[in-house]
């Protein structure tokens, strides 16, 4: 796709959309944002090539982002009784010039998200990059990876989606 | 402690109990440093983890900063991370390669064998600064050893060897090594850290507990079995979901179908839990099968048959380490305080093995110990309601007492009971109190 035919706008719109529904913990919406073969991947190594030959913090593949989904839902979730409280916030959206092979179009943003649960208060930060596909419906993900600045850091346990 | 200090801390430890001061008494943490971990073998690394002379990796032991780095004539030291100088750390990184560790403050040089090799203005200091003199070096700790290639030190020179704290422990380190072509492992594919608000004692107890998983993972064993299996996965959700299905198996299951055992000096293991056909993505998996036939190849059909049909599920080696031979994952704790723990977990890779056997590896070490796993953050949050509950200060003891009895006496010095037991966690606590009762 060529980037000049592309609206930053319409980009930044549908990345603050995604952040809505996080922060509204429609998760079910959320997912529906991805493609049926989309990933959602939060490399433990800042410079990760892949997720297959070193561990990830979050790597999920459709089928386990649909598990992840459900199980928020989940009255179990220990983890997540009672629910974090996020605050997504995203900039310097881009449209970045070398066209990914399995998507559209490449976007990179920041993001910081702000995490509160059970008197405790964590903030997050790093970059995005959306591998997205342009479809009658508009933008869907095809892939979305995180570049969490402390990723390879000591970390307590990860259940909001960032 | 007061008073008496051995009668005190029996007073602590029931049969089938075990007081909630071990958990959270700040003098007890700071007397489990002293006499545990500065008397028992603490596991540091992986020799592949310093594969070159000048390779070097840095941990701890309890809170002391260490450093494993090998030598130039290939030997293994185990160093204390510290200028012996005005005492700065002298490694800050994870890993990494050196020709010599250099202070950062007054410029002390040391050898990879802890050696001091230059100091500016040595002159100045009274009589002849000895280079030799062990007190000018980085120290290496007393005793540093390791089995077939997994490195422990111990910061006593009394008390028994590795081999011997080990016991039969050494043919869980044997049943990973065994499973691979050439008896060749090393760690790759990165490191998990994670932290909770609890005392590390609580981990190793979680690691061998078969009870805990039918209700600490209720929510990812529900969600994996509503999940529909024709949905796209390039094989992380395939093996993800399938290990949540098998954390729901049961009470029944580990109670007749999994085997517990223990060992003296804390160690145990539990067995029979998962075979490969449960866990691997597909027995028909061209990998798989490959690695199969790698296995034969190096070790005859035989003797590779006898290798697969060993089942070990979690290897606690007290007091700090665990490991999954079957699917090479090893766990490491850090005490940090009496109420926060860290936990490392490594991944280990058989080179001599198809290449995309390590691919399900990592895809196992994502599911199981994940920082973001849809199983793992539910057991951190357990551990972190226990360092809550247990500031209540009743009722102030703690249970340890299920199946109490029943496990029988076996070879190899062991005790061997089902797997829905407790015996693990009382035997952890029987060598708890000999180390802090005799310090060694």
């Amino acid at each position: 796709m060529a980037q000049d035919d592309v609206d930053i706008r319409q980009i930044e719109a549908f990345l603050f959309h995604e952040a809505r529904l996080l922060d509204d913990r429609q998760f079910e919406a959320w997912l529906d944002l991805f493609t049926d073969t989309g990933w959602y991947w939060v490399p433990v190594q800042p410079d990760q090539d892949n997720p297959y030959d070193t561990i990830s913090l979050i790597y999920d593949d459709r089928r386990l982002l649909e598990t992840r989904v459900r199980r928020l839902r989940n009255p179990r979730i220990h983890a997540q009784m009672p629910p974090s409280r996020t605050s997504h916030l995203i900039g310097n959206v881009t449209i970045e010039d070398d066209s990914p092979d399995d998507a559209d179009l490449l976007v990179g943003s920041n993001f910081q998200m702000l995490e509160y649960r059970r008197d405790k208060q964590q903030v997050f930060g790093g970059s995005c990059r959306h591998g997205l596909i342009r479809t009658e419906d508009g933008f869907k993900i095809q892939w979305k990876r995180v570049n969490l600045a402390n990723s390879d850091g000591m970390l307590d346990g990860i259940s909001a989606i960032f | 402690m007061r008073g008496n200090e051995t009668d005190d801390l029996s007073a602590l430890i029931r049969d089938d109990r075990v007081h909630r001061r071990l958990y959270t008494d700040p003098e007890l943490f700071e007397l489990e440093l002293d006499r545990i971990f500065g008397h028992a073998w603490i596991y540091i690394g992986h020799q592949s983890q310093v594969k070159n002379p000048g390779d070097f990796y840095t941990t701890r032991i309890g809170r002391q900063p260490v450093l494993m780095v090998r030598h130039d004539d290939g030997e293994i030291y185990v160093l204390n991370n510290r200028c012996a100088h005005r005492g700065a750390m002298i490694a800050t990184a994870e890993s990494g390669n050196v020709s010599e560790f250099r202070c950062a403050y007054h410029g002390w040089t040391y050898g990879t064998d802890g050696k001091l090799s230059a100091v500016p203005i040595a002159q100045g200091y009274p009589g002849n600064l000895d280079f030799n003199d062990p007190g000018n070096s980085l120290l290496p700790v007393a005793r540093t050893d390791n089995y077939r290639g997994f490195v422990f030190a111990n910061l006593s020179s009394e008390g028994p060897g590795l081999r011997e704290f080990l016991g039969f422990m050494t043919t869980s380190f044997d049943d990973m090594i065994d499973r691979a072509p050439g008896d060749e492992i090393e760690v790759a594919g990165g490191v998990f850290k994670h932290a909770f608000d609890a005392n590390w004692k609580v981990y190793l107890e979680n690691l061998c507990d078969g009870v805990h998983p039918s209700n600490v993972h209720e929510s990812s064993i529900d969600a994996a079995r509503a999940q529909d299996d024709d949905v796209f996965s390039d094989g992380a959700g395939e093996i993800a979901v399938r290990q949540m299905r098998q954390n729901g198996v049961g009470y029944n299951f580990f109670r007749d179908s999994v085997g517990l055992w223990t060992v003296p000096n804390g160690h145990s293991y539990m067995g029979d839990y998962h075979d490969d056909e449960k866990l691997v993505a597909a027995l028909d998996d061209p990998s798989f099968a490959d690695y199969i036939d790698a296995l034969k190849a190096d070790k005859g059909e035989a003797r590779a048959r006898e290798i697969l049909s060993v089942a070990r599920w979690n290897t606690n080696v007290w007091p700090t380490v665990s490991f999954m031979s079957q699917f090479r994952q090893l766990r490491v704790v850090h005490p940090v305080s009496v109420n926060r723990t860290e936990v490392h977990t490594f991944s280990f890779r058989m080179p001599q093995a198809p290449e995309r056997l390590f691919a399900d590896t990592i895809r196992f070490a994502n599911v199981t110990n994940g920082t973001g796993s849809l199983v793992l953050t539910d057991d951190l949050e357990t551990y972190g309601r226990i360092g809550e509950g247990l500031q209540c200060e009743g009722p102030e003891w703690i249970h340890m007492g299920r199946e109490l009895g029943i496990d029988t006496a076996v070879d190899n010095n062991a005790r061997e009971t089902n797997g829905t037991s407790e015996l693990h966690i009382r035997n952890m606590f029987d060598a708890w109190m000999s180390y802090m009762s005799t310090g060694a």
